[in-house]
């Protein structure tokens, strides 16, 4: 891994990293992903990758429910947190000019 | 009467018995709290309402109504939402949030109420201290400051949990919620002394938990004994529709076996109760890295196991240490996925100077967030994108299956498995924070059970020359909690390391 690839996926995970912040974790980065190396050496040809445990331990029918309104309306108590808001709307920057 | 000391089972006896009132208890801990603020284990108490819930709970214990853990305290871990109480998952993202609900745990443990008529009526003593977003194995990583080792206070309490490690150790309160997504309620509960249980995958409900790992993720009790921990996991554990993983048939009386014989319910010979149990010692459990006093504390564990009638016998699970390069492919993988929600819209912190919306994002995202939470995210992000899929995320997947598998193939020689929590006691403050790797390296002993999605719980089984306390691991196969708990506890029977207090704590 190298400098600008700390930046890309900075900006991939929308994050702002400075040059020195960038810098100080790109050995710690290099450091992790030499031991994430070590996976490569394992013979895995015929292997399913799993994605969760309950998947490996029975096959479960991912359950459904009934397409019904079940909750009032909470719109006050669920914009109480919203850094920005508006006539019950969040308010973000303009998007389209 | 010292109530700091007693486990909750004694507890519940006191109440029942009228020898007090969950008001007095309440306040008890409260005032506890208050005086030891020291330790750093709290982040937010709300006396009032604290106060308010215990009078609530005497008021059913004063209608007959009154079951086994009304009137109790508990902290919850502030991974879990509450009203009321803030909710930061130790962030400084959250710390204005205010959760417009509770956490299923926090719900079922709480005072009955319409939506939930069989709620356990425990009272809520506040919220404890976390790494962020259980990001972290020291606690060192909340952002509101380390938490303290009550067996010292210039030792870690260990993490993510550490907040509630540290609020039972130090007897601000006789038990609490963690949760455990690479090791976070197991390490913390060794590193203090304690006894705690990451059950099965899918046993309690995460809706209102705030994720990390979604496909790892599990929560369960930090207590002071096998049967605090078998009464509160039974009362946390049950279907919610409202977690598609949660398991239709979760809950469980965890508590059944406590006192029964391993293969029989009448105990014929009590001197050997765990005669027919067949216990597995994994040869990588105790390779090179293991504290020689580790070791030792663990082995004379497995010596009172044979004691106690178990059979002790050697298994191998190979992968052991490729389930931390596994672990910390998938976990920040399904972290980076699960953080982005964190973008400063609707709730969370928001920047105070931006142009656009893209800069808003960063920026918010990157004041609100610290270190370790960053440096996990980039790792997510670089092993889904493009080119690394493949040879990261999907091989770390792979792995998985092949780790899973292997401990089915122990299982067919033992009933549970027997090894250390942690390769050392509690580290000193600010030891590993300059290296993360080596933060992630200690975790290795407890990582392949979240990967599989096996319960396992720690008990505490020594201590070393400068009286830290050790754990020891007991993993069972998939919803053999109550078995567990039943070792465990027979283990306590003849065992006082559990008892112990640390003696900075009066």
């Amino acid at each position: 891994m190298k400098l600008d690839e700390v930046q890309r996926i900075a900006h991939l995970s929308r994050l702002e990293l400075s040059d020195s912040e960038a810098k100080a974790i790109l050995p710690q980065l290099q450091a992790i992903f030499a031991l994430v190396a070590e996976m490569q050496a394992v013979d895995t040809s015929g292997c399913e990758p799993m994605a969760h445990p309950i998947l490996f331990l029975r096959d479960l029918a991912q359950p459904l429910r009934v397409d019904q309104v079940s909750e009032t309306d909470q719109r006050t108590v669920n914009m109480r947190s919203a850094p920005a808001q508006e006539d019950g709307y969040f308010l973000v920057p303009r998007v389209l000019e | 009467m010292s109530w700091h000391m007693s486990t909750i089972a004694l507890l519940s006896k006191a109440l029942a018995a009228k020898q007090v009132s969950s008001r007095e208890l309440t306040s008890y801990f409260l005032e506890r709290i208050a005086k030891g603020s020291r330790w750093n284990a709290f982040l937010d108490v709300n006396p009032a309402l604290s106060m308010a819930q215990a009078d609530a709970a005497d008021e059913i214990r004063a209608n007959g109504l009154a079951g086994p853990l009304t009137g109790i305290p508990v902290a919850h871990k502030d991974v879990f939402v509450t009203q009321g109480w803030h909710s930061t998952a130790g962030s400084k993202m959250l710390s204005n949030y205010q959760s417009p609900f509770d956490a299923a745990v926090v719900a079922h443990l709480g005072m009955p109420d319409e939506q939930n008529p069989t709620a356990a009526g425990m009272v809520c003593l506040g919220k404890t201290n976390m790494d962020e977003f259980a990001m972290g194995s020291s606690n060192e990583n909340s952002a509101f400051g380390a938490v303290l080792n009550p067996w010292n206070p210039a030792c870690v309490a260990g993490g993510s949990s550490g907040g509630s490690a540290a609020a039972v150790a130090a007897g601000l309160a006789p038990i609490a919620t963690g949760t455990d997504t690479g090791g976070s309620i197991r390490q913390p509960a060794a590193l203090c002394g304690l006894t705690g249980i990451k059950p099965s995958y899918g046993r309690v409900s995460r809706y209102g938990m705030i994720a990390y790992a979604s496909s790892l993720d599990q929560a369960g009790p930090i207590g002071k004994s096998a049967e605090d921990c078998a009464w509160l996991l039974s009362a946390m554990s049950f279907h919610d529709p409202r977690d598609s993983t949660s398991l239709a048939d979760s809950g469980e009386n965890f508590a059944r076996y406590l006192s029964q014989a391993w293969s029989e319910p009448q105990m014929r010979n009590p001197t050997k109760p765990l005669s027919g149990l067949k216990v597995g010692l994994p040869t990588e459990f105790f390779a090179e890295g293991l504290a020689p006093e580790v070791a030792k504390a663990v082995e004379a564990g497995a010596q009172l196991l044979a004691q106690l009638g178990a059979t002790i016998c050697s298994v191998t699970l190979p992968k052991t240490k490729l389930s931390i390069p596994v672990y910390y492919v998938l976990a920040p993988a399904e972290a980076s996925s699960n953080l982005s929600r964190f973008d400063g819209v609707r709730y969370g912190h928001r920047t105070a100077q931006y142009t656009d919306l893209q800069e808003m994002y960063k920026k918010s995202r990157s004041e609100g967030f610290g270190a370790e939470v960053k440096r996990r995210i980039l790792i997510g992000s670089y092993v889904l994108s493009h080119g690394y899929y493949d040879a990261y995320y999907l091989q770390a997947q792979k792995i998985r299956r092949i780790i899973a598998a292997d401990f089915q193939t122990a299982f067919n020689q033992c009933d549970v498995i027997l090894g250390p929590v942690a390769p050392d006691v509690a580290w000193r403050l600010g030891e590993k924070t300059e290296d993360p790797l080596q933060m992630y390296l200690a975790d290795i002993y407890t990582l392949s059970t979240n990967l599989a999605g096996l319960p396992a719980m720690s008990v505490p089984c020594g201590f070393n020359q400068n009286n830290m306390p050790i754990g020891m691991q007991l993993i069972g196969n998939y919803f053999s909690e109550a078995r567990l708990l039943q070792i465990a506890h027979q283990y306590q029977q003849a065992t006082d390391w559990h008892l112990r207090q640390p003696s900075e704590v009066t």
